[in-house]
């Protein structure tokens, strides 16, 4: 990380140091930073449980087919292992979710819809017996063909229409319409540490799991539905948790169940603990994606009229593809004011590993799209990138495609041009676009497929500008109703109380900031209650970069109340009064519930009009690139974002969030890709599914802006997925500056760079999220 | 859930021949070097693990970097990180040092053996053009004796080798010639823990000063093109005798083209297999002949 100190203007904040023009003490350490440097922190498989067993899946090896049945080999010694079918299962056969769609296990006779589906479940006392017995079970199944391309599926999860002002008349009269499709595939989260969970049965029929999840109230329901127990018979645990990016949001149901049913059949405890392979080639991944644009545009680049369609790929069950899908519809347009909108989105089944939640959640992919079809049009119109962004970027006052009016936290205008200025996008661009045109005249450019130019590498920059709603879609934050609680322990300890997960990003260190602040005590002071459903209310799940924003918002409003009430009893300021409260009169907890915001339209789900959210954060990234013009390689050297988070509450934690989600998203752009045949994914192994690496990883300077949200009494909007969002367009945007060739596909690898210089399509391979029959290659 | 089969560490090579005859087709032994691809394949508990492992590591006699006379050689268990940082290699075959600055990262440097590159037989293998284009020979041994493999006899097929299963790579030998010019150029997935795309190195003689006179005994190796690494010998034809003019480059580009048949994999296609090849080579003409 380098800080910028160039432009004193700009909201520069050196690690560890205090935001100009706020005066603030030095931000606290990691809460949990000391036991994971010392190695004390236990991640799941680190917890020694006596007497548990090793829990195994067994899985399906087609795409699509029935399940005629599931042999156990008879010279086989069962007796030491436990085996569970759907038949064992107590309550429902549901992964409890939005569609509850997806069986915990198939039943026999029922129907396998994706490769590496669950079938039945093994424990045993030791691995060696384990490894045997799953060599000893043989799967029935009769095939049945499968759908792969979401295009050709039959089956819709779910499907929004956006329309405001008339695009269809808009279209007739415009100056020029501009055409583009655009198609991303899947992505895996490639947290650190892989899914993993411990089962305990307890006395009475109900089960304990601890593990590695972001929403320890997404198992509790699930485990409530599918073993057939009350709110006190499940009861889930968060262990430590090696990172989520939303792959353990809803897989953490499937393996926990999993866990769960193995240890109520053994009574005893049972550990599911993945491998990498396993993790990859059976939990969810980022939805694939097809965007189609038309959008009509005055000559100087105004836009008039934008017609969008969007195509998500849900994989073979629900999950949460129907509010990835929203989110998607609601962000495809980009951070740009419109006066005539239509956007069409579905996403479909197709014989796939189903897709989830992961950062960005929807938006990631249509942002790519609709900054590459902008940037695009900005080439054809000869108007540079920034100015087309300029002509269009909403302001206060601008109306979203819903008919939410922004009124206030608006800085899309600020973010864009902070990141230019910081990165001299126009000076940086010109010497581009000048290089570009010298190997074009001088005749050192490659002169046929298998030639070289005179350069090797070109350089070029690029830019997008991105928007993320904060917190859950629409109605989501109402539906919810979550409450989170502050207490005053009667041995007068400040305990907060939330089921907002650690998983890295600094839940744990920012609460106790927000906390401290508002009851006028030292962050030190204030303690973080466990993440245990048998001890925190259900404050909604650690998603959609809500956890700031809205649970801070509830621990706030709590901590005030707690405050007000200890002060008007002791007549003294808490800090110097909360004490003697607790020993006088004993524990007060104030648990406070979500209120919704004040102002603004509700938002509609029949309509898909009013304010699908509370407010967005606003982000700009520049990317520089080298390409090998040999090779098609790209390297990132460096990249400027400036992301808009309302406020800030822990500079370095935000800053690390801005610098991971934009090395995500690098990887998204140039190297992560997921290649399948007959629904089954390929590289389902870190030796070839491939990520940036520290080598691959360019300079990344974080401009952190503030444009606080009045809603809450902090103002911060979430910071998670944001960065995620501008990426790769931005990356993309500075392949093309470099080499002229717009790569429409993600990620824009050396075989489509190379196919689009020497116009070979074939170079390319498939489609990203295609998947091809074995016999094709 | 990975097997963990019994470890023997023999402390003399006769020791290490001993065990490794003792393997049968049913309970095969394996030798371990550095463990970094071994170790892999166990782990993913990809194919069927070997009865017995014998390592190799104390096995002093199989490491050491000399000049003798006319040759270069170098034990079986010498690491990458040794040949990056030997004198030896940096100043009689750079080439090899830069194919070996392009394995893994560090700590797989610092583990990993030219050994185990040369008998784990990826067509992958970084180092294996290198020691095509230079006639590397590689010394055999086993409780029969010792005998002399070239590196182009070597590798037979698809991970398959000319070496019996009870056979252990001792050294590598790489003669050295006076005028001999290399090039080296990996096309990796990545920047680092990479396995290659395309992997070429180009070997030649030459007596002119500047690098612009013909080029003889043209060697063009590459990794990743086919099951095993391979000599383009119909490029080598068309550079042999040739200068490096921009003419050359075009035929030889072309001729590699045409010659290439890779496959379709998980890591790239056959497409840009061969379209990076020949733009590699071409490269490597231009960059010698200056032009
Ligand atoms: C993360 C990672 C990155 C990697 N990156 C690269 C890369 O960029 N390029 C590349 O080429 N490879 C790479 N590899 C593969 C590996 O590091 C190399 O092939 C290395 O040279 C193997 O040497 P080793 O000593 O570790 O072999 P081992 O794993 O010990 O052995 C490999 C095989 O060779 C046999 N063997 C070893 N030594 C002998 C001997 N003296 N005689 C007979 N048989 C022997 C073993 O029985 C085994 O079958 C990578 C591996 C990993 C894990």
């Amino acid at each position: 990380m380098t800080t910028r100190t160039d432009d004193p203007g700009a909201l520069v904040i050196l690690p560890g140091t205090v935001v100009p023009g706020r005066a603030r003490p030095p931000v606290p350490l990691r809460r949990e930073g000391p036991s994971k440097l010392t190695g004390v922190a236990l991640y799941t498989d680190d917890i020694v449980v006596p007497g548990a067993w090793y829990g195994s899946t067994i899985r399906s090896t087609d795409a699509h087919a029935i399940l005629d049945g599931i042999d156990l080999d008879p010279s086989f010694d069962w007796t030491t292992v436990v085996v569970v079918t759907a038949s064992d299962i107590p309550g429902e056969n549901v992964v409890s979710s939005i569609r509850s769609d997806q069986p915990i296990l198939v039943p026999m006779g029922g129907e396998i819809r994706h490769h590496a589906e669950p079938l039945a479940l093994l424990a045993a006392p030791d691995r060696g017996t384990l490894r045997e017995a799953r060599r000893r079970v043989r799967v029935r199944t009769t095939p049945l063909p499968g759908v792969f391309d979401p295009e050709a599926s039959e089956h819709t999860f779910a499907s929004y229409a956006i329309e405001t002002g008339d695009a269809e008349a808009a279209m007739a009269g415009a100056d020029l319409i501009f055409e583009g499709e655009y198609r991303v595939g899947h992505q895996e989260q490639l947290y650190i540490e892989n899914n993993a969970m411990i089962a305990e049965p307890t006395a009475g029929g109900g089960v304990t799991v601890t593990g590695s999840l972001q929403c320890p109230y997404y198992l509790h329901e699930a485990l409530k539905r599918g073993l057939g127990l009350g709110d006190q018979g499940a009861r889930v645990i968060q262990a430590e948790t090696g990172g989520g990016f939303g792959g353990k949001e809803e897989f953490p149901s499937v393996i926990g169940l999993h866990a769960a049913l193995l240890a109520r059949k053994a009574q005893r405890p049972v550990r599911m603990i993945y491998d990498r392979h396993e993790d990859i080639a059976a939990t969810t991944k980022r939805h694939p994606a097809i965007v189609r644009h038309r959008t009509a545009v005055t000559r100087e680049g105004v836009l008039v009229a934008q017609d969008i369609e969007v195509i998500m790929d849900g994989g073979a069950y629900c999950t949460l593809t129907p509010v990835v899908l929203s989110r998607g519809a609601l962000h495809s347009g980009g951070p740009y004011r419109c006066p005539n909108v239509r956007i069409r989105a579905r996403a479909t089944r197709t014989n796939t590993p189903p897709n989830g939640a992961f950062r960005g959640f929807g938006a990631p992919q249509v942002e790519f799209a609709a900054e590459t079809h902008l940037n695009r049009i900005a080439e054809r119109l000869g108007i540079s990138p920034l100015d087309i962004r300029r002509r269009n970027l909403l302001v206060p006052g601008d109306a979203t495609p819903t008919g939410q009016v922004l009124r206030e936290s608006v800085a899309a205008e600020e973010v864009l041009e902070r990141a230019a200025e910081a990165s001299e996008f126009v000076r940086l661009r010109a010497r581009a676009e000048a290089e570009r045109r010298r190997r074009a005249d001088d005749g050192t450019s490659s002169s046929g497929p298998f030639r070289t130019g005179r350069e090797r590498t070109a350089s070029g920059i690029g830019i997008a500008l991105g928007w993320h709603g904060a917190g859950f879609t629409g109605s989501g934050e109402v539906k919810l109703a979550s409450v989170a609680s502050v207490e005053l322990t009667a041995d007068g300890r400040i305990v907060v109380l939330t089921a907002s997960t650690e998983m890295g990003q600094g839940t744990k260190t920012i609460f106790p900031q927000l906390v401290g602040e508002a009851l006028g005590v030292s962050d030190r002071d204030v303690e973080i209650a466990p993440q245990d459903t048998a001890i925190v209310p259900d404050s909604g799940p650690t998603v959609a970069s809500r956890t700031s924003m809205v649970v801070g918002g509830l621990v706030i409003r709590a901590a005030g109340r707690l405050r007000e009430a200890v002060e008007r009893e002791m007549g003294a300021p808490f800090a110097e009064s909360y004490r003697a409260f607790a020993r006088d009169h004993g524990a007060l907890r104030v648990d406070q519930r979500f209120e919704p915001y004040p102002g603004g339209t509700p938002f509609d789900d029949e309509t898909y009009t009013g304010d699908a959210y509370p407010a967005f954060s606003w982000a700009a990234c520049v990317a520089s690139v080298r390409v090998d013009l040999d090779t098609g390689e790209v390297q990132v050297d460096d990249v400027v974002a400036a992301d808009d988070i309302g406020r800030v509450i822990h500079p370095i934690l935000a800053e690390g969030q801005v610098e991971g989600g934009t090395l995500q998203a690098i990887g998204y752009a140039t190297i992560e890709e997921i290649k399948l045949r007959d629904g089954r994914y390929l590289n389902d192994r870190l030796a070839t599914y491939i990520i940036p690496t520290a080598m691959d990883a360019p300079r990344i300077s974080a401009i952190l802006v503030e444009a606080p949200f009045d809603g809450v009494p902090h103002g911060a909007k979430g910071v998670g997925e944001l960065p995620m969002d501008v990426g790769a367009p931005a990356v993309v945007a500075a392949i093309a500056d470099a080499t002229g060739a717009w790569i429409t596909d993600l990620p824009a690898s050396p075989e489509r760079i190379l196919a689009a210089l020497a116009a070979m399509p074939d170079v390319a391979g498939p489609r990203p999220g295609m998947s091809p029959p074995e016999d094709a290659s | 859930m990975p097997i963990e089969p019994p470890v023997v560490s023999p402390a003399t090579i006769a020791d290490a021949y001993a065990a490794l005859a003792g393997g049968t087709p049913d309970a095969p032994v394996r030798p371990i070097a550095g463990g970094t691809d071994l170790m892999v394949t166990l782990a993913g508990d990809l194919g069927d693990p070997p009865a017995r492992i014998v390592d190799l590591w104390g096995l002093e006699a199989l490491r050491g970097i000399v000049v003798d006379g006319t040759a270069l050689s170098l034990g079986a268990l010498t690491t990458f990180t040794e040949i990056r940082h030997s004198a030896l290699c940096r100043e009689h075959l750079p080439v090899l040092v830069e194919a070996a600055a392009s394995i893994g990262a560090a700590q797989i440097q610092n583990r990993g053996t030219l050994g185990g590159n040369i008998a784990n037989a990826s067509p992958a293998g970084d180092t294996l053009p290198v020691l095509l284009a230079v006639d590397a020979r590689f010394v055999l041994g086993s409780v029969r004796g010792e005998r002399e493999v070239p590196a182009k006899a070597f590798w037979t097929g698809y991970r398959r080798t000319a070496m019996a299963p009870d056979e252990l790579v001792l050294k590598i030998v790489i003669p050295l010639l006076q005028d001999r010019r290399a090039s080296f150029r990996k096309v990796g997935t990545r920047r680092a823990q990479s396995i290659s795309k395309v992997v070429m190195a180009v070997a030649w003689r030459s007596d002119a000063i500047d690098g612009s006179g013909p080029w003889h005994d043209v060697r063009v190796a590459l990794g990743s093109v086919a099951p095993t690494p391979i000599r383009a010998s119909r490029t080598e034809a068309v550079l042999e005798g040739a200068a490096p003019t921009a003419d050359v480059a075009d035929a030889a580009a072309d001729a590699l083209a045409g010659e290439l048949v890779p496959i379709d994999d998980v890591r790239s296609t056959a497409g840009y297999r061969r379209l990076a090849a020949a733009r590699i080579l071409h490269r490597c003409i231009r960059e010698a002949g200056g032009w």
